[in-house]
């Protein structure tokens, strides 16, 4: 680190979250010059102080980016290069603790500065040393446990707009899902909502395995950037090394899209679609590509939250989104909608890990549900409704009571009796197009 | 790598883009799609890191190079070795069954060097070079040869692999050692001597540049031949084979909106499609669903006889979170090994998953160029480069009169799930089917969800010689009056949401039903019923002339409700049938049925 000592003082150009300095030929000459991704600190007078990473390098000058912005940064300021990436603290002592987007402890806890740290980000995974996912990760949310199983290591985000109750869905996920460690990577939060995850991990007893890595509604917009890269290199870690089942959850991520579009157009670059960068999908597919069950080692799950700005799902941020995870999950009206929602990887544990009713007592219930719909449209429209379309109706409204409301919890196999009972009180055995063993074994009247 | 010449140096980095200079003295020329290796002086301690970049704009003594690896610790003045290549891929046998990167480093190879993760700048040999192959010699001392001739050939697998003079040697060359036996892909197999009286040395590999199409020389000089596309190939997916097929040596592409089924329908072509190879490329997408191919493939068996499907695939796999400038190379990478199977006299299928992502990768790196953005800040040469991917599918006849085949099969990942992008547009623009999947039908399960009313293949046209020929003389005719049975159902049903059932008259509503028959039974195809999934074309001949009898018999019916019911009775049959395998009793029970419902009048 030769440079490290160095203090480089030519500040050439001040602008949004970044700064220009001049760097010496000299040292660049010699091969001591800043490298690409190396981490910087910026002092000023009387109290500024940030980390800061290269972005850019001429053959003269340097263009750093401050993760805690600029605001009150003067021409006098200086550079000090620390010779190496940025990175997060990783041991088994952060479990438990609360940091900031920069990586700090914000808890007040025990000095970790002296714990290894390791770099942000880091190579993908080979998919050679990856392995097909087999695990049913049960929540007891039946629209998720029966219609859309979450499968370890999948990487899906829950779809929703300001105003659902997603915050307090994707916590009840994270304290019943059944995993070793929870990794919670808040992006732009406001502090009630900060406090209400905290105390909610503290309550239900996940504390103590759970990492949180928070930034604030007010905190700088670099930093946030930096919270699923810290969140998700922790979680790897942990899968890798010790083999554990991480769990990451991240909320909101279309905060961070928007600080990508934010600092993007502070650089200039030429947005793609509605002011986003063209590399959106690039930026979002490497994080969401963490997800992993590793063939040597635990696995990475991701469940995020991705509001939609204006209920849009065609809404960039969105639309990426869904092209890059597994599926998604639906929340509106406070419920989430079985026809939107998808598990993609539902296929590799309905029926072999679960009960051999289960495949097709889904389908048949959200093939008569999505009967009921149309029913229920007919007689909007007063149009003439068939015998059948009465049963419809009925089997529609104990469906949303039974299934579909948010606060209801019980095991699978519960939710699987509670199905074949609804369509008892609803149809006859002929009604029901499914295999005629599996009605003689489940379906009594 | 060349001692003589100084090294470039890096002089710029911004984000995977370098600038770099050429050195003062003793320098080596820089050339356009050059391949560099960028040597950072900080690397990692275990191993020396070498990034490979590719020069994309050359002005005076600089040039400005896109690096295939995340740059990270690359600092100004470090040395950039200058390799005099373009970007190229190997190619010789050993290449079916392997699992490669965009720039075709063979995965298990890395995986076996570094572990669980792809290091940066790792990189191993294409071809396995320890491995010896049985060379069988064709020609003698004293053959005269062409670029493109074959020398010889080596079993690989099933297949017997041509090993062919280098497809862009100028003029005529004369073998004068050629020697019969077991060797590696770098032992000599031959001498070959030019019209200059210059000696080569042949092995069983050879390079090529993946930017070029492989025949442009051998077409220039009419060594071969490109020849007008005639057969379709056979999917096994009823609804593409049928109402919307894709000629051997076509091109085809698949748009939809996230979920709608794009990569599943690409995977069931590349199990069950009758073609000799098949490479699927992974152009930007999910590593999970490779894992699944390299999972699923070895145990499954090759429709064609012979070994495991795994044994017919190659995979270019560059996902989503590889590195971006890797991704837009890997298309061709990919259609370069698709191009030289197919000079052998193979019938090739080529599946791009998403074309999309790699057409993002170009904007990508020209937004770096600082190239005047078009519409959504592509490129200008968005459409040409499409069109000239698309073009390098088609048939080749080689001088030996063998004819090869490569089709090839993209999908398009619309933003917005609309088709009024540029992307999907400037697709539409230049292939020939266009099965379009619709978020309604993927909403409604109704897999695959290929909208008939939307979709269209024009090779319905040019393939109705073959199909009237194999299956009935007025089988295109029936073809054509079942899509116009859907339009018509279509037309129904949207005047059935205005006024109801009781809105509409009895013809018009077994019109509709009918349609729904046809969909439900026909267009619909389960892809994960072991029997279901794949439908012969012997069997699909079956099922068409029965629903074609179905649909066009005579109904009379009391009322809506004894139609509704008589059709949904059929439908339950039908679904049957499908799930039956084809020697099962309960197939020939319900042919026999349904063929007794079709007679009935
Ligand atoms: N033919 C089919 N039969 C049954 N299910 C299907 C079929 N096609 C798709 N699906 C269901 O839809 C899901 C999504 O399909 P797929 O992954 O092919 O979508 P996609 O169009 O490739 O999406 P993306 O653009 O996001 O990659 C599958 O996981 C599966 O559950
Ligand atoms: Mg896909």
């Amino acid at each position: 680190m030769v440079n490290a000592l160095i203090r480089y003082s030519k500040v050439l150009e001040i602008r949004g979250d970044i700064i220009r300095i001049q760097v010496p030929k000299r040292l660049v000459e010699q091969g001591n010059g800043p490298r690409f991704g190396e981490l910087a600190v910026v002092e000023d007078q009387p109290s500024f102080l940030s980390l800061a990473q290269v972005i850019d390098l001429r053959m003269e000058s340097v263009t750093l980016q401050l993760f805690q912005g600029t605001k009150g940064l003067s021409t006098d300021a200086s550079v000090r290069f620390l010779g190496h990436p940025m990175g997060v603290t990783y041991s088994e002592n952060i479990l438990g603790r609360v940091f900031r987007g920069n990586g700090s402890p914000i808890d007040g806890g025990p000095d970790l500065s002296q714990e290894p740290r390791v770099p942000l980000g880091g190579p993908s995974a080979n998919p050679m040393r990856r392995k097909l996912p087999s695990n049913m990760i049960r929540t007891d949310v039946p629209m998720i446990d029966l219609f859309n199983c979450l499968v370890e290591s999948q990487k899906i985000p829950i779809f929703s707009v300001a105003g659902e109750p997603y915050n307090a869905f994707i916590s009840r996920i994270g304290i019943q899902a059944d995993s070793d460690i929870v990794v919670f990577g808040g992006l732009g939060l406001i502090f009630d909502d900060y406090h209400f995850f905290r105390t909610s991990l503290e309550e239900a007893g996940v504390f103590s395995r759970t990492v949180m890595f928070i930034n604030q509604a007010s905190d700088p917009v670099v930093e946030r950037l930096l919270v699923p890269d810290m969140a998700l290199t922790v979680a790897e870690h942990f899968a890798v090394n010790e083999g554990k089942r991480v769990l990451v959850l991240l909320t909101d991520m279309t905060a961070f899209a928007d600080g990508l579009k934010e600092v993007g157009v502070s650089m200039d670059q030429v947005p793609s679609n509605r002011g986003y960068m063209g590399d959106l999908y690039t930026q979002l597919a490497t994080h969401y590509e963490k997800a992993c069950n590793f063939a040597q080692g635990g696995s990475v799950t991701i469940l995020g939250v991705t509001t939609m700005p204006g209920n849009d799902v065609t809404h960039p941020v969105p639309d990426n989104t869904g092209y890059i995870t597994e599926g998604q999950f639906y929340l509106h009206n406070g419920v989430i909608d079985p026809f939107g929602s998808l598990s993609r990887l539902k296929q590799l544990v309905i029926g072999k890990v679960t009960r051999e009713d289960h495949g097709q007592l889904m389908n048949t219930l959200i093939r008569f549900y999505s009967g009921a719909k149309e029913a229920e449209q007919k007689q909007a429209m007063a149009f003439e409704l068939s015998n059948f379309d009465h049963k419809l109706l009925k089997f529609g409204g104990l469906f949303r009571e039974r299934f579909m409301d948010i606060n209801v919890s019980m095991p699978l196999e519960n939710a699987l009796d509670l199905g074949w009972q609804t369509l008892a009180e609803c149809f006859d055995a002929g009604e029901l197009l499914m295999k005629q063993a599996l009605i003689d074994k489940y379906f009594v009247q | 790598m060349n001692a003589q010449h100084n090294p470039a140096r890096i002089i710029a980095v911004q984000e995977s883009f370098v600038t770099i200079r050429m050195a003062d003295s003793n320098a080596r020329p820089l050339m356009k799609n050059e391949m560099v290796e960028i040597c950072p002086q900080q690397g990692s301690a275990e191993y020396p890191v070498r990034l490979k970049a590719e020069i994309m704009r050359v002005n005076g003594k600089e040039a400005h190079a896109q690096v295939f690896e995340n740059t990270r610790g690359v600092g100004i003045g470090d040395p950039v070795v200058q390799t005099g290549q373009m970007l190229s891929v190997s190619l010789g046998p050993g290449l079916l069954g392997q699992v490669y990167d965009g720039l075709q480093n063979p995965l298990e190879e890395l995986a076996v060097q570094y572990g669980t993760f792809l290091p940066r700048g790792a990189e191993e040999s294409a071809l396995d070079r320890k491995r010896s192959w049985s060379f069988v010699p064709i020609v003698q001392v004293g053959t005269r040869l062409k670029a493109g001739d074959v020398i010889g050939t080596v079993q690989e697998g099933r297949l017997a692999h041509k090993i062919m003079v280098p497809f862009d040697q100028p003029g005529e060359v004369v073998v004068t050692w050629i020697q019969q036996g077991a060797f590696t892909i770098d032992m000599a197999v031959a001498h070959l001597k030019d019209e200059k009286g210059r000696e080569q040395t042949m092995t069983l590999s050879q390079k090529w540049p993946v930017r070029r199409p492989l025949p442009t020389h051998m077409l220039e000089k009419n060594l071969c031949k490109r020849l007008y596309p005639s057969e379709p190939l056979i999917t096994t997916q009823r609804i593409i084979d049928t109402f919307f097929p894709i000629a051997q040596g076509g091109t085809a592409c698949i748009p939809g909106p996230f979920g709608a089924g794009k990569t599943v329908l690409q995977h069931l072509m590349a199990k069950y499609s009758t073609a000799d190879i098949v490479i699927v490329i992974a152009c930007g997408e999910r590593a999970g669903e490779v894992v699944e191919i390299i999972t699923e493939f070895p145990k499954l068996t090759d429709p064609r006889g012979g070994g495991s499907l795994m044994d017919r695939t190659i995979i270019i796999c560059n996902t989503s979170s590889m590195p971006v400038a890797a991704r837009e190379a890997s298309i061709f990478t990919g259609i370069t090994l698709g191009e030289y199977y197919r000079q052998m006299g193979f019938n090739v299928l080529i599946l791009a998953d998403s074309t999309s992502r790699w057409a993002q990768a170009m904007r990508e790196m020209s937004g770096r160029l600082e190239e005047i953005p078009g519409e959504e800040a592509f490129p200008a040469y968005l459409d040409s480069s499409i069109k000239s991917v698309y073009e390098r599918a088609g048939i080749i006849q080689s001088r030996d009169g063998d004819i090869g085949a490569l089709t090839l099969v993209g999908t398009v990942s619309p933003a917005g799930g609309n088709f009024d992008e540029p992307v999907t547009q400037s697709t539409l623009g230049t292939v020939k089917s266009f099965l379009g999947l619709s978020a309604d039908r993927a909403y409604k399960r109704f897999y695959p969800a290929i909208d008939p009313l939307l979709s269209w293949s024009r090779y319905l046209e040019q393939l109705a010689p073959w199909f009237t020929k194999k299956f009935s003389g007025n089988w295109d005719k029936q073809v054509g009056a079942l899509l116009a049975l859907l339009q018509e159902g279509d037309r129904v049903n949207q005047m059935m949401q205005v006024t109801g059932e009781e809105g509409i008259n009895l013809d018009d509503f077994v019109t509709f039903l009918k349609a729904r028959l046809l969909d439900d039974a026909y267009l619909q195809q389960d892809a994960f019923d072991p029997v279901d999934a794949s439908c012969s074309l012997a069997r699909q001949e079956v099922v068409f002339n029965l629903i074609y009898k179905l649909v066009n018999r005579t109904y009379t019916f009391a009322d809506k409700d004894a139609a509704r019911h008589h059709f949904i009775t059929v439908t339950g049959l039908f679904k049957n049938l499908n799930y039956a395998g084809e020697k099962s009793p309960d197939y020939d029970s319900l042919l026999s049925q349904l063929e007794q419902i079709a007679a009935d009048s």
